[in-house]
């Protein structure tokens, strides 16, 4: 079997398709800015993400492109029939060599492990936010197909909206009467999973108003697309009236309206309710603690 | 007296009912051309009922080859109802079969398609590179073999009758739990999944059995082909992780039929056992496949390179490392569950250790180049483009492997664009790779160098096409298995790209399937007369192309590694040809038997026929009895016989 020759042109077509890709990224993220959350964050713990995500990936590219650089270099230079190439079939061991890339992806790995422990810590969904204002808790319940937001200071609940004040550390409380759900509001920073008959936290803090989207990330069941919500950031006045309209609302939430709620239903508009239960969270948890037979 | 089986199960959206009428005519049309060229005599003797692990490779990688178009029409579905899905419209298909299609592809990819790859090669590859005449344990391979054919016809037998699982690939609880779905979906992926898993096992132990015990004499571990030591490392992990997964399922199995609590979100159940209990399985899983793949280009890229690999202990080492951590990382696949920060920091920190035996694997990989004489040729772009494409996923693997950057990215599209970096740009085009290398091995003739070469052109840009725009979705908050969202979200164009990259991987397919066509018609065109086409430098290369049914007329006997190729250069004699009596197995219908019964058994137990059930699993216990209790017999091929073959195999070659 003729073995092919067209080395030049392989290299050359691979290299331009790899060169459009490498050009769109930037056309894609100035293009795409708006929508980008991950990389334009709005918040303090979505900010310390992307700064790690954006030092790990350096400190990768430190490998990566040598590796690119030697795929296509060695592929041109000693590609057979090259009449400068040197051939030594007998090459297949080199102690230096060898300690260079056993060393160099240990010394990397280690900077990347000694920061991502360090990060971890620091980055804890658990651990509170420090700030001269006062942390706010909201309690969030995943249903089938919607979120449920409880205000248990506030005494008001909402459903797929949730609004806060900006530069306010925000403490969520999390639990799912439904499958497993994921939390996740990518401009503020990273998910936590919504469990049943468990409880997760997450602090977060938006350091500018806004809308951002929220959603689940974690499948559950067949209304899982449309459990998208809004996450509102707005000045603390904003939020005060926002709060007042809210505690007059005419629908009321207590146990059997929950029971309805809980009901699966799909694609459900934003709610606003007056919150008349006490405890109503950890009754959605010890729900599960005592299950009644069916 | 049919269980839960009723006319409803027969009903199904269009998309569906399109794909099970294809399913059914491709059926009889098979059957039909099966009676018309009176085959069935032949079929039987040679394939079904046969022992011999080249037959059974084969068959592997046809079953495989058949899921993966499956599993690749269940990904296009997905992506065109993306690219559709947006705001006001709804795409073409419901909410629930959407994710019928995914659970679905996930599956059908990873344990029929990505598993049969893998058994499919070291059934073919294995025995011949350790020059070896069988595997250790013949039947037991059939065995294997046969149940996970059953999984995979359970698995189409799905799409006809009933649903699927709706729950995805990993079928989580609650969600995959009695309470929130009721229906068959579940029940089949466990049975299905049950099956083929029980299947791989087995074939787990023949396979390091088979390496451990059956190399030829002088064949020391450390002088075994690399591909070899990638099987060797790949089964070792099958052994320990398909128990898990076995057990995993008959704890989901109980939940669902015998209302117990393993995993239920109430009554002491915890669903977060199954998800650390499952991704044990499930992290090996992907090393399984990948592993095998970077045995390949272990093999690929020295002979493409005239030279011999660089580094092999360092080599060896790798995948060792690679193995032993690859038990360790499980909890990296949920770092969100909200686990303290020392238990995140350590899976994390374990997770990145992996990235250096990787690593020096690419490096030694580029160094085998270095002073060689490379020659391009299909297999070798394979390699190219996977070293480009895993460099990228593996910068995304410790991007992910981080806890505070995976609460960002985990579960978002970005995840799935690391993933399908890793399974299609390292084990697919591994698999690619290898299986146009040693095609004239296995068959006696070429695959088409041209259409392969359009073909990968047309994967590499599709590739980047289709995935790299994931990355950029992820950073814009778009989650996996979304089968809708709101235009406001500013998804839809890059969607629209991702559409057209399946697009691009689609006519790759297309080509690659019209060229195997063609390849086999032209096949007396192609023919590989010589057994070693590219220069190797392994004992599969030192026999005749397609190897005869003993695969070594007189066992080899080795003293260093790379022995053709010492024999090439003159630094090894060449064998004497000194032939003996030849004893090789009988073929046995019983792993088909249990197969089928195993199929019947998942099938009714999915549909509640308790009686056929009890009667299947009887049957299949009776029928181990009469396998077990019988004698060993074989087939015993003499000196004589084996002189005439070799002598007239020389005398076709010559005219």
């Amino acid at each position: 079997m003729k073995l092919k020759r067209n080395v030049p042109s392989m290299l050359i077509l691979t290299g331009i398709i790899l060169f459009i890709f490498l050009i769109m990224q930037p056309l894609e993220i100035l293009f795409f800015s708006n929508n980008i959350a991950l990389l334009f964050p709005k918040g303090i713990i979505a900010l310390e993400e992307r700064n790690l995500l954006l030092i790990i990936q350096l400190i990768m590219l430190l490998v990566i492109i040598p590796v690119y650089i030697l795929t296509f270099i060695f592929s041109w230079k000693y590609r057979a029939h090259n009449p400068h190439g040197k051939y030594d079939p007998d090459l297949i061991d080199n102690t230096l060599a060898e300690y260079i890339w056993w060393g160099l992806p240990c010394i990397l790995t280690a900077i990347i492990a000694v920061l991502t422990w360090v990060k971890t810590y620091e980055l804890d969904p658990y651990k509170p936010i420090e700030s001269d204002k006062k942390t706010m808790t909201v309690q969030v319940v995943a249903l089938q197909w919607k979120w449920l937001f409880i205000y248990p200071e506030e005494k008001i609940a909402s459903i797929n909206f949730l609004q806060f004040p900006k530069e306010t550390p925000i403490h969520f409380e999390i639990t799912a009467d439904a499958p497993m759900n994921s939390f996740w509001i990518p401009h503020l920073g990273g998910q936590i999973y919504a469990m049943p008959n468990m409880k997760t936290e997450l602090h977060l803090i938006a350091q500018e108003a806004g809308d951002f989207r929220g959603s689940s990330a974690n499948l559950s069941g067949e209304g899982f697309a449309g459990m998208h919500f809004i996450a509102r950031a707005s000045s603390e006045d904003e939020y005060h009236q926002w709060l007042e309209s809210a505690k007059q609302s005419p629908k009321i939430l207590n146990f059997e309206e929950y029971s309805k709620l809980a009901a699966p239903s799909q694609n459900n508009p934003k709610e606003i309710y007056q919150l008349k239960e006490e405890n109503l969270f950890n009754q959605v948890i010890m729900k599960y603690m005592h299950p009644q037979e069916k | 007296m049919f269980g839960r089986l009723n006319l409803d199960a027969f009903k199904h959206e269009s998309s569906q009912n399109i794909a099970v009428i294809g399913m059914v005519l491709g059926g009889i049309a098979i059957i039909g051309i099966l009676f018309y060229l009176k085959r069935w005599k032949w079929l039987w003797n040679e394939w079904l009922t046969t022992v011999d692990p080249k037959r059974i490779g084969v068959m592997y990688i046809i079953v495989a080859l058949l899921m993966f178009f499956k599993g690749f029409a269940d990904a296009l579905m997905m992506r065109l109802q993306q690219a559709l899905s947006v705001g006001d419209a709804h795409g073409f298909i419901s909410p629930g079969h959407f994710q019928e299609v995914f659970s679905a592809h996930g599956t059908t990819m990873i344990f029929f398609a990505g598993m049969g790859i893998v058994f499919g090669l070291l059934n073919l590859i294995v025995p011949l590179q350790i020059g070896a005449r069988d595997v250790a344990y013949p039947f037991l391979n059939a065995l294997g073999f046969w149940l996970f054919a059953s999984g995979a016809v359970l698995g189409l037998v799905s799409l006809a009758i009933g649903k699927f699982s709706t729950a995805g690939w990993l079928a989580y609880p609650p969600l995959s739990g009695i309470e929130y779905s009721p229906d068959e979906g579940v029940d089949y992926w466990i049975w299905l999944v049950q099956i083929a898993g029980v299947g791989s096992t087995i074939s787990g132990i023949n396979f390091l059995v088979t390496i451990l015990k059956m190399r030829c004499p002088g064949m020391t571990l450390m002088k075994m082909p690399i591909f070899v030591w990638s099987a060797l490392c790949a089964m070792v992990l099958v052994i320990f992780a398909f128990p898990i997964l076995t057990a995993t399922l008959y704890m989901l199995a109980l939940d669902r039929y015998l209302g117990m609590h393993f995993f239920t979100a109430g009554f002491g159940g915890n669903p977060m056992m199954y998800i650390n209990l499952i991704w044990a399985w499930g992290h090996p899983e992907v090393y399984i496949l990948i592993l095998p793949a970077f045995g390949i280009f272990s093999e690929v890229v020295p002979t493409f390179s005239e030279k011999r690999l660089f580094g092999y202990v360092s080599m060896v080492w790798a995948l060792i490392i690679i193995t032993i951590l690859s038990f360790i990382v499980w909890l990296h696949h949920f770092f969100t569950m909200g686990a303290s920060p020392n238990v995140n920091a350590f899976f994390g920190v374990m997770t990145m250790l992996i990235a250096i035996p990787t690593g020096v694997k690419i490096f030694n990989w580029l160094f085998t180049k270095f002073q060689g004489h490379v020659h391009f040729t299909s297999p070798m772009l394979w390699f190219f483009a996977f070293v480009l494409n895993f460099s990228v996923g593996g910068m995304t693997g410790i991007l992910l492997s981080s806890p505070p950057v995976d609460y960002q990215v985990h579960n978002s599209l970005f995840l799935i664009a690391h993933f399908h970096g890793m399974v299609i740009g390292g084990f697919l085009f591994g698999f690619f790779s290898g299986f146009t290398y040693w095609f004239p091995k296995i068959t006696g003739f070429f695959l088409s160098e041209n259409l392969n070469r359009y073909a990968f052109w047309c994967w590499f840009t599709g590739f980047l096409l289709a995935f790299m725009p994931l990355y950029m979705l992820g950073f814009m908050g778009a989650t996996r298995r979304l089968d809708h969202y709101e235009a406001s979200t500013g998804w839809h164009p890059l969607f629209l790209t991702v559409g057209l990259g399946a697009a691009i991987i689609l006519c790759g397919v297309c080509i690659q399937i019209y060229g195997l066509f063609m390849s086999i018609k032209d096949r007396k065109n192609n023919l590989d007369l010589t057994g070693d086409p590219w220069n190797g430098r392994t004992l599969e290369w030192s026999i005749p192309s397609p190897p005869p049914i003993y695969n070594f007329a007189i066992t080899p006997t080795v003293d260093q590694l790379d022995p053709l190729w010492a024999i090439k250069r003159g630094l090894a004699p060449k064998p004497e040809k000194d032939y003996e009596d030849i004893h090789l197995p009988k073929n046995t219908p019983m792993g088909l038997c249990i197969g089928m019964l195993s199929l019947i058994f998942g099938f009714a137990m999915t549909w509640y026929i308790i009686w056929l059930a009890i009667i299947s699993f009887t049957a299949i216990i009776v029928c181990l009895i009469i396998r077990l209790s019988g004698e060993d017999e074989h087939d015993v091929i003499t000196a004589a016989q084996v002189k005439e073959m070799e002598a007239a195999r020389l005398r076709s070659q010559t005219t």
